[in-house]
Formats: C-alpha cells, sequence, structure tokens
C-alpha cells in the first residue's frame, strides 16, 4: 500500500550513482577520495525518515521526521530535523512558518519531562510518580462522581449524569485517541464535555 | 470543508470573509494563488483589517466586524434584483418553491413567536405547509406568495446598498463592486469558493452568519460542484475529527445526538430522529440513523447491549439542558457547583472570555488535571506573575497534576484534516524523559476507577464496568485496534438481505463501510461516517497514491476521507436535471443513463435515477434549505444581529442587544459594556508566525514574533496621544490589558449609522509561560455569551477603551 521507493529516496539512490560514477570517470580517484573525507557527510544520510503531518492548522501539511535511531527496530529515536512532504499533495513540499519551525516545537525548552502535581495552596510544582498521579486522580474521580451524580431526574427517569467533573479534549490529539477519550468520559456519564470546536 | 483543499484550484472567485487564511492557513493558501495564476481566478477579502490576504487581493471590503449577516444579504438581494441566480439550479436543488405556514412572519428585527422572558422563539410557525400524506406542498413556478422564494425576497428587502453602509460601515461603492462581482458566479460554468474560519465563528449569530453565506452559495448554484462550496477552515489539526467522534457535549459519534430528558427510552429516542421524507420518494440518509446509533451501542457496551435492554440506551447520559458547554460548565464552575476538571491538551485560562471570571472558577477546583506536551497557563492559574498573572497563590486550593504527553512526531495515528481528509501519521521519536501517550494516561485512569468500581460498588458503575475494553494489551490499546473499532465489524454473520444465502460478511470481520451496518444487534461500529476507514484492505488512511486522474484535485488514492472516500459534498448537484454537468470542464460525476459516475464517490445512490432523486440526500427534503424551518434557535433566514457589545444600535431594533435568544447568565449580562464606556470595537486574531499559544514556547517563533502588541488606525493614535511603540492600556467592563501600540494603516475607522467607529485588533498568542515575552491575550477582555445555536464564544466582536499607559510589571519587579 505504501511505496517503499519514494521521490525523494529514489533521489537519494540516484545522487550516491551519480557521484560514485563522476569520481571514477574523472580520474580523481585517490585526490577525491582524500578530499570527501574532509567534507562533512550529508547531515540527512544516516536518519531514519517517517510521514507525519503537522499538528498545528486544518491545512494537515504532510511533513518528514529525520531521527537518528529508528522506532521501528526498537532503537531511540532523536529527531533532528524536519521539513514538508514533497510527495503529499496539499502542501507538496512546503510549510509556513509556523511548520517549518517544527523542530522547536518537539525539543522545546518547556517541553514537560515529568508528571508533577501542585498541593493545595503551594506555590509551587513537585514530581510525582505516574503510578501516584494516576491512583490520586481515580480516588478523587471516583469519590466524587459516587457524591454528586445524578443518577435519576424528579420523574424517577434514569439520567446518568456527572456535572461536578469535567473535561476538554485536545483536538490536536489523533481520531484513534480521541475516541478512546470519548468512550472514558461519555461511559463515565461526564456531561461537561467538549472540544476546541466549541470555542 | 465540502470540498478539498486542493479543489480550490477549480475556483473563479475567491471569497475570504470571516477568516484570514493567507495567514492562519498558509499552505492551504496556496491554493487560491494557484487558481488565480493558472485559472485566472480572482480573489476578494472583506475583513476589518487590511490582512495579507487582503494584501494580495484583487479587491478589498472593510467591515464592522459582527455585521456579515447584512453584508451577505445585501449581497444576495443584488443578485436576485439583477436576476444573478442560477435558475434552474436553484429551483430544481433548493426549498424555494415550498409553501411557508401563513402565521410565520419577520418584524422589528424578531420573527414570529419571540418569548422575551425564555429568550426563546416558539417556531411552531416556521414551517412548511403539508398535505394530507406529510409532504410538503409547493409551487414550482415560483408565483405562490407564500413560497419561500418570495418571503426570502421579502426578508431581504430591506438590505439595500444604503442599508448596508449604514450597519457595515463599508462604502456603498466597494460593496457594489464586491455584490458585481460575486454575482457573475450565477453562471453555470463560473464558481465561487467561500473560505472561512472564526472570524464567522465567533459570534453570537456565527452560525447564521454561514448560513448566510451558504445560502447564497446556494442561489448562485455554487455547492457541490468543482472549485465551489462552504470551506470551512478548521483551526486545529483534529478539530474536525473530534467533532465528527462526537468529544462534545450534545454529541455522541458521527451526528448522532445525546438524548435528552425528553427521550425517556429509546423508542421514544428514535421517534424523533426517523427523518421521513418531506418529499417524496427522496433519500433521507438519516432514515438510517438506528442502524447507526445501535451499532454505536454494541461498540460501546458489546454483548451489555442488547434489544431487551434497549440496546444499552440507559447506559447513556440524557441531558436536562441542550449542551454542557464550556461556557456553561466554567458558571457552574464559578457558582463552585464543579470540583473537578481535566484538560487535555487545552488551555481554557486563554481559549475562554472574560480570564478573570476563568480564572475565579479555576480557583474554586478540588481538583485540576492537565495532560499537555507543552507548559501551558492553565496548568499555572495558581502561580503569581505579576501583572500577567496576578493571584493570591496561597488562596487557591486547588490541587493539581500536570501530565506529560507525547506530541504528534512521537506518536502514530489519523488527523482529519478540513477537507474530510483522515490522513494517517507514524511515530518518528522517542518521547522526552517520563512523558506518555494520552491513550495510555486515559486507559491507566479508567482501569483504575473500574477496578475501584469493582471492589467497592458506588454510583451506577454499570456503564462502566460493561464498556468494551477488550484491547491486546488494556494498558495502552494502539492506534489500530482503536481504528478498526471506530470502523466497525460484523457481530454474526452478516447474510446478503437479496439473497439470503450469500455470505456478505463474516463473524469478526470488518465491514467493508457504514452500508453494512444494521439495527438487529449484528454490527458494531465506533463512529459509522468513519466506517471505511479500516476494513479488510487494510489501513486506508495510510494510503499514498498521490495520483490525480485529469488534475481534477480529486486524489482518491490519497488516504481516506469520509463519508465513503468521498472529496466532495452533495456533488450529484455537479450535475444538471438531466445528470449532465453543468459545466463539462469541471465535471465531478455524470448520469450515464444506468448509473453515476467520475472522478469521485457520488453522493448518491449510484442509480438513484436524476430527475426523481434529489441531491442532498441528508435533507428530508432531498433539497437544500433556503428556509430552515425550526432547526435554527434564531431563525429560518439570517436576519442581521448586533453582537452583544456593539458601537452602534441594531437599525432594526434599537431596544434589541446581541441575539435575542443567546443565553447569557447574569453575573455576565451584568458585566457587558456600553458603547459610552467603552467606545471602540474589537476584534481577535491569529498571526502567521504564531498557533495559539504553542509556538511562544518555541524559540524561532519567539523570534519572529516576540511581544504582545494591539493594533489601531493612525486616525485613533492621533486621537488618544498614542506612540507607535509606545505602550497603551486596553480595558473592557471585564478586565484590562498592557501591551506595545503598532499604530497602522492596515486598520481604518468606519463610519457606522451616522458616526465614526475605531477598531482595536488584538491578536491571541501571548501568555506568561514560554520562550516568548510574557503578555496577554484578547480574551482577557472578551465578553461571556455565545451563539444562539452552539454557544461558541463571542471572541470577536466586543467592546473596549484605550489609553497610553506605562509597561506591564512582572512578579521580580514588583516591590
Amino acid at each position: 500500500m505504501n511505496l517503499d521507493l519514494s521521490r525523494r529516496s529514489f533521489l537519494k539512490l540516484a545522487g550516491a550513482g551519480v557521484a560514485a560514477t563522476s569520481v571514477g570517470a574523472m580520474g580523481f580517484g585517490e585526490a577525491e577520495a582524500a578530499e570527501a573525507a574532509h567534507v562533512r557527510p550529508f547531515k540527512l544520510a544516516t536518519t531514519t525518515e517517517t510521514r507525519n503531518t503537522c499538528p498545528y492548522c486544518s491545512v494537515a501539511c504532510g511533513v518528514i521526521l529525520y531521527s537518528k535511531g529508528d522506532l521501528r527496530k526498537g532503537e531511540k529515536a532523536d529527531i533532528i530535523h524536519i521539513e514538508g512532504d514533497a510527495d503529499h499533495p496539499t502542501n507538496r513540499g512546503t510549510l509556513c512558518p509556523k511548520g517549518a519551525a517544527l523542530k522547536d516545537f518537539v525539543k522545546s525548552p518547556t517541553r514537560l519531562q515529568y508528571p508533577m502535581h501542585r498541593k493545595p495552596g503551594s506555590d509551587k510544582f513537585e514530581r510525582i510518580s505516574w503510578d501516584q498521579a494516576f491512583d490520586r486522580i481515580a480516588r478523587l474521580m471516583k469519590d466524587d462522581r459516587d457524591a454528586n451524580f445524578t443518577a435519576t431526574n424528579n420523574a424517577g427517569l434514569p439520567v446518568n449524569r456527572w456535572s461536578t467533573t469535567g473535561m476538554l479534549a485536545a483536538s490536536a490529539t489523533t481520531n484513534e485517541t480521541a475516541w478512546a477519550t470519548f468512550k472514558f468520559a461519555k461511559s463515565l456519564g461526564i456531561v461537561g464535555f467538549d472540544n476546541q470546536a466549541r470555542v | 470543508m465540502t470540498n478539498a483543499w486542493t479543489d480550490i484550484k477549480n475556483t473563479d472567485l475567491v471569497v475570504v470573509m470571516g477568516g484570514n487564511a493567507a495567514e492562519a492557513h498558509p499552505c492551504g493558501f496556496k491554493w487560491v494563488t494557484e487558481a488565480k495564476h493558472h485559472r485566472g481566478a480572482k480573489l476578494i477579502v472583506v475583513d476589518p483589517r487590511y490582512t495579507r490576504t487582503a494584501s494580495v487581493s484583487d479587491y478589498y471590503a472593510p467591515i464592522r466586524q459582527g455585521t456579515d449577516i447584512a453584508f451577505l444579504n445585501g449581497v444576495m438581494k443584488y443578485c436576485i434584483d439583477n436576476g444573478k441566480v442560477q435558475w434552474e439550479y436553484m429551483k430544481a436543488f433548493t426549498n424555494a418553491a415550498y409553501i411557508v405556514k401563513d402565521d410565520f412572519a419577520y418584524h422589528d428585527g424578531l420573527f414570529t413567536g419571540y418569548d422575551p422572558e425564555k429568550r426563546d422563539y416558539d417556531k411552531s410557525s416556521w414551517d412548511y405547509v403539508l398535505d394530507e400524506e406529510g409532504f410538503v406542498t409547493s409551487d414550482p413556478t415560483l408565483q405562490h406568495p407564500r413560497c419561500v422564494w418570495n418571503l426570502l425576497k421579502e426578508h431581504l428587502a430591506s438590505y439595500t446598498p444604503e442599508m448596508v453602509e449604514r450597519i457595515c460601515g463599508t462604502p456603498k461603492d466597494k460593496f457594489l463592486k464586491v455584490a458585481e462581482m460575486i454575482s457573475e458566479c450565477s453562471t453555470p460554468t463560473k464558481t465561487m469558493t467561500s473560505m472561512y474560519a472564526l472570524g464567522w465563528t465567533q459570534h453570537s449569530h456565527g452560525s447564521q452568519n454561514i448560513r448566510a453565506m451558504a445560502m447564497l452559495q446556494l442561489i448562485l448554484g455554487n455547492i457541490g460542484v468543482r472549485g465551489g462550496g462552504m470551506n470551512a477552515l478548521r483551526g486545529h489539526s483534529n478539530i474536525q475529527g473530534l467533532t465528527d467522534l462526537g468529544l462534545m457535549s450534545h454529541l455522541l459519534t458521527g451526528y448522532l445526538t445525546m438524548p435528552s430528558e425528553k427521550d425517556v427510552d429509546f423508542t421514544t429516542y428514535m421517534k424523533s430522529r426517523e427523518f421521513k421524507p418531506l418529499v417524496k420518494g427522496q433519500t433521507s440518509y438519516w432514515q438510517n440513523y438506528k442502524k447507526f446509533m445501535v451499532s454505536f451501542q454494541k461498540s460501546m457496551w458489546g454483548d451489555k447491549a442488547q434489544a431487551e435492554n434497549d440496546w444499552g440506551f440507559n447506559y447513556l447520559s440524557k441531558l436536562d439542558v441542550p449542551a454542557y458547554d464550556v461556557l456553561r460548565m466554567f458558571e457552574l464552575m464559578y457558582q463552585g457547583k464543579v470540583n473537578g476538571y481535566i484538560c487535555q491538551g487545552f488551555n481554557p485560562l486563554l481559549a475562554f472570555p472574560n480570564r478573570a471570571k476563568n480564572t475565579e472558577a479555576l480557583s474554586k477546583l478540588k481538583f485540576l488535571v492537565t495532560m499537555d506536551p507543552l507548559e501551558t497557563e492553565t496548568s499555572r492559574f495558581w502561580e503569581n506573575h505579576g501583572d500577567f498573572n496576578d493571584v493570591d497563590t496561597a488562596a487557591i486550593q486547588t490541587e493539581v497534576f500536570q501530565l506529560p504527553t507525547t506530541c504528534f512526531a512521537e506518536e502514530e495515528g489519523s488527523l482529519t484534516n478540513s477537507g474530510r481528509w483522515l490522513q494517517w501519521h507514524w511515530a518518528g521519536g522517542t518521547p522526552p524523559a517520563e512523558a506518555k501517550h494520552d491513550t495510555y494516561i486515559v486507559a491507566q485512569i479508567f482501569l483504575r476507577m473500574r477496578e475501584l468500581y469493582k471492589t467497592e460498588g458506588g454510583a451506577f458503575p454499570d456503564p462502566v464496568l460493561d464498556l468494551t475494553w477488550d484491547y491486546a494489551d488494556p494498558n495502552e490499546p494502539t492506534p489500530e485496534e482503536l481504528a478498526k473499532e471506530i470502523n466497525g465489524r460484523a457481530l454474526t454473520d452478516l447474510m446478503d438481505p437479496t439473497d439470503p444465502t450469500k455470505l456478505l460478511v463474516a463473524a469478526g470481520k470488518q465491514v467493508v463501510n457504514f452500508s453494512q451496518l444494521r439495527d438487529d444487534g449484528s454490527t458494531a461500529s465506533g463512529c459509522w461516517i468513519y466506517s471505511g476507514c479500516f476494513n479488510e484492505q487494510g489501513n486506508n488512511m495510510a494510503r499514498r497514491d498521490n495520483h490525480d486522474p485529469d488534475d481534477t484535485g480529486a486524489y482518491l488514492n490519497w488516504t481516506f476521507a469520509w463519508p465513503l472516500n468521498r472529496r466532495t459534498l452533495y456533488n450529484r448537484a455537479s450535475a444538471d436535471l438531466n445528470g449532465k454537468p453543468w459545466d463539462p470542464t469541471r465535471k465531478i460525476i455524470e448520469w450515464d443513463g444506468a448509473k453515476w459516475s467520475g472522478y469521485d464517490v457520488p453522493d448518491i445512490a449510484p442509480t438513484a435515477k436524476p430527475g426523481e432523486v434529489g441531491p442532498f440526500i441528508m435533507n428530508q427534503e432531498g433539497t437544500a434549505r433556503l428556509f430552515s424551518r425550526g432547526l435554527m434557535r434564531d431563525g429560518p433566514f439570517p436576519a442581521h444581529m448586533e453582537p452583544f457589545e456593539s458601537p452602534v444600535a441594531n437599525v432594526f431594533n434599537p431596544k434589541m442587544r446581541g441575539n435575542p435568544v443567546s443565553r447569557i447568565f447574569q453575573t455576565d449580562a451584568d458585566q457587558l459594556g456600553t458603547s459610552a464606556e467603552f467606545p471602540y470595537a474589537a476584534t481577535s486574531y491569529r498571526l502567521t508566525e504564531h498557533f495559539h499559544y504553542w509556538t511562544k514556547h518555541n524559540r524561532v517563533n519567539s523570534a519572529l514574533q516576540p511581544e504582545f502588541f494591539v493594533e489601531i488606525s493612525v486616525e485613533l493614535a492621533e486621537e488618544k496621544g498614542i506612540d507607535n511603540g509606545g505602550w497603551v492600556r486596553v480595558w473592557s467592563k471585564r478586565g484590562s490589558i498592557k501591551a506595545k501600540a503598532v499604530v497602522t494603516r492596515r486598520i481604518r475607522p468606519l463610519i457606522c449609522d451616522g458616526k465614526p467607529v475605531h477598531i482595536v485588533g488584538i491578536p491571541l498568542h501571548w501568555g506568561f509561560t514560554g520562550s516568548a515575552k510574557k503578555g496577554f491575550g484578547p480574551n482577557s477582555l472578551a465578553a461571556f455569551v455565545g451563539d444562539a445555536n452552539i454557544d461558541t464564544p463571542e471572541s470577536k466582536a466586543f467592546l473596549v477603551n484605550i489609553e497610553p499607559s506605562t509597561a506591564p510589571k512582572d512578579k521580580e519587579l514588583v516591590s
């Protein structure tokens, strides 16, 4: 379904072929090789390319992530460059001032690293483990739901509303994440549930 | 969008009104450039500011924010008065000929049935006259005085060019030039596209803004055709997807709706959703509602949803109000009636109007959970930042959890773009430190709560305990598993309805698309409109064949578009009554005597004969509605309404404030300012260098646009003694901010109802976290009131005052 040989990987292969041939043909084999050893190798040649889409506006431009390391091989992958995907029909490789700087979003100094917790009245966040955070949140939510759930209305009709805890869902998450989030929120009876489409 | 980004190249005229595509959707706007250069298309921009979109337009006309209905009604009137109508299309494909009840009327800015106490209409007169069989009565000659067409003409009569100038501040000659250019697109071979965004939605009458343009497009015959359509340029990468999937208070998936308390059981719920055709022989596709609803319930609760228990109908919440929308939730929070809140990738402290109210509301929470890849102002709403977040930290008793999530580059799945393409993407990077996928986080909280319900019991645990969660690793469902669940599958062997010996889909296999869904519990599908996205052919959202036969812009084999991989909605309307394309050079589909075929998936049954089945198959009429019956709360025709805070009174009814049926809470009504106190009309917008409150965390974009500013005209600057680059204070009834002033000729004062109106432009990208300088946003000032139909806040039009000032002080600088 996905063409393995994309236009750009084809160019990369073709480019490598041309370089090897011309060095030999011009008869400067050794000198060229010595010179080439001093030239910084093309930064992206050894990276893994991954197809992605820009997370900002709804044009959803195709982008290519270049990483050191390959997630599919179970390696750690460090994104070192992001550029437009020339194969994409909408943006055809172009990006706007936001999309062109996407790597700085991924590598932002204010990217969150650890779960943090702020105690009531405190003036700071403190580290908390994921397990502690999940246990505490589940406890707070369940206690609130049990205390304030509207099971029936005055007429005795089951209405199943939990209006004292609300949720805003993220319109930059994937459809798949959204579906899991939907199941979570609606099964609990969270009626105060919206996403950015409301505003 | 009815059409795709890549389809814009097929247009003859682009109207950008209520948006600023060149700056907010730059790479999509390239298709406008393509149309201009290769087709000779023209671009019109109507906006209060001379935007960068305007700077490459063929014609620009200024308009006062919040008066788009008057402008568009004026254009409709111009087209009708001058015979610039696609008559054949309009007569056959709209409800123009249908007869409306005698008691429907419009006077003094109000339709029949207004109740000022309830702030609501009795809409019973807003309907067709039906015959004994329940079908509409009509007059195809359009002579009947009560037919929709004649009522529309009557309704538009007051929107003369002079009236447009008086309300909108658009000089008459400029309005007429725009109207004339638009009217030329009434021929079958000339097409106009409408590109709009939050400049139209963020008004107390936002839905009617869009409706007015949709009606104009129908009159011109521009819906369903290549290069035409109503194209909502959505603001976020998957705001379309989250809406399609029903992550809203009043929705279920695929535009199925949440039950209300009136829906006492499933039979009652279905009764108001049967959608019988109002014209004989029409498709009225929503008649299939029950198939989609039962399949949805099966996907939620599996074997626990059975015919005997109304398919688990009572597991759903039943609403006692139209919606617990964000304004209602923050009002309840403000009243101390909300204890917990989860913000997943959402920064309400900067996104919702009246920030002071939001801060007070959040401070009353017992706990707040934020999930985001970046710092947000919301997660630190309790932190003092001097003027930038002046809170008493110690007094705020809210417990806050800030959970780090992955970002796009570290996760896999699909996003739905504005053109309804579900595009799959792959993870390319390892998440930083302990950041986790949202799906993992949601699963962990859910599984823990479910475990507590198993061991402790509690309030109605059944829908939680019975929710299907049969993923290979329940701790982290995979994107493929979730996508397959959305698509849907057969639960038992599905036999061919026309040949019961023939197996259509074996039990456990994916359905090919929603045409195979059933209402007897034999199928499950999370979201019917997405069905077909991941069937037995594989993951269609991951398809990457970018061939485009005959360069139509359809790209049918690139990813997957909902519904059914259809790229242009209502595309049956691209052909005439005999099924031949209105414009042969812009064919989408055509009737070959036996079936429909062409460049796109036909938006009609493939064998539905032209002339018998109308193109608007989702409507009970089979036609599009110039008169929307009682389907919108604020009227069957768009009528001019002022913003709640407006520099001028409504000329049709000076006593009427804002939208007469918008909900407004008492504390917010008390906080509306008047033009005497706040004389200037403010509006909010994005800049091309930033995306909301994300890119201020990004060093490149923070360097490109480092500092918050407001834009004012040279005239206002002179009047107020404000220097270009100097500090100003801008304040409304609800808050006060400080900003650098950009004095520009891009904004000019307008003359409305005889008096000058000055506009103050406020971009929205600054806060107190990130790499950019600390600043404020327009939400500190905007009014807490929304659209009458959907409660989208009126963030595009509010009143402020302005004066020269000193710089704001950060915490460190406060002695």
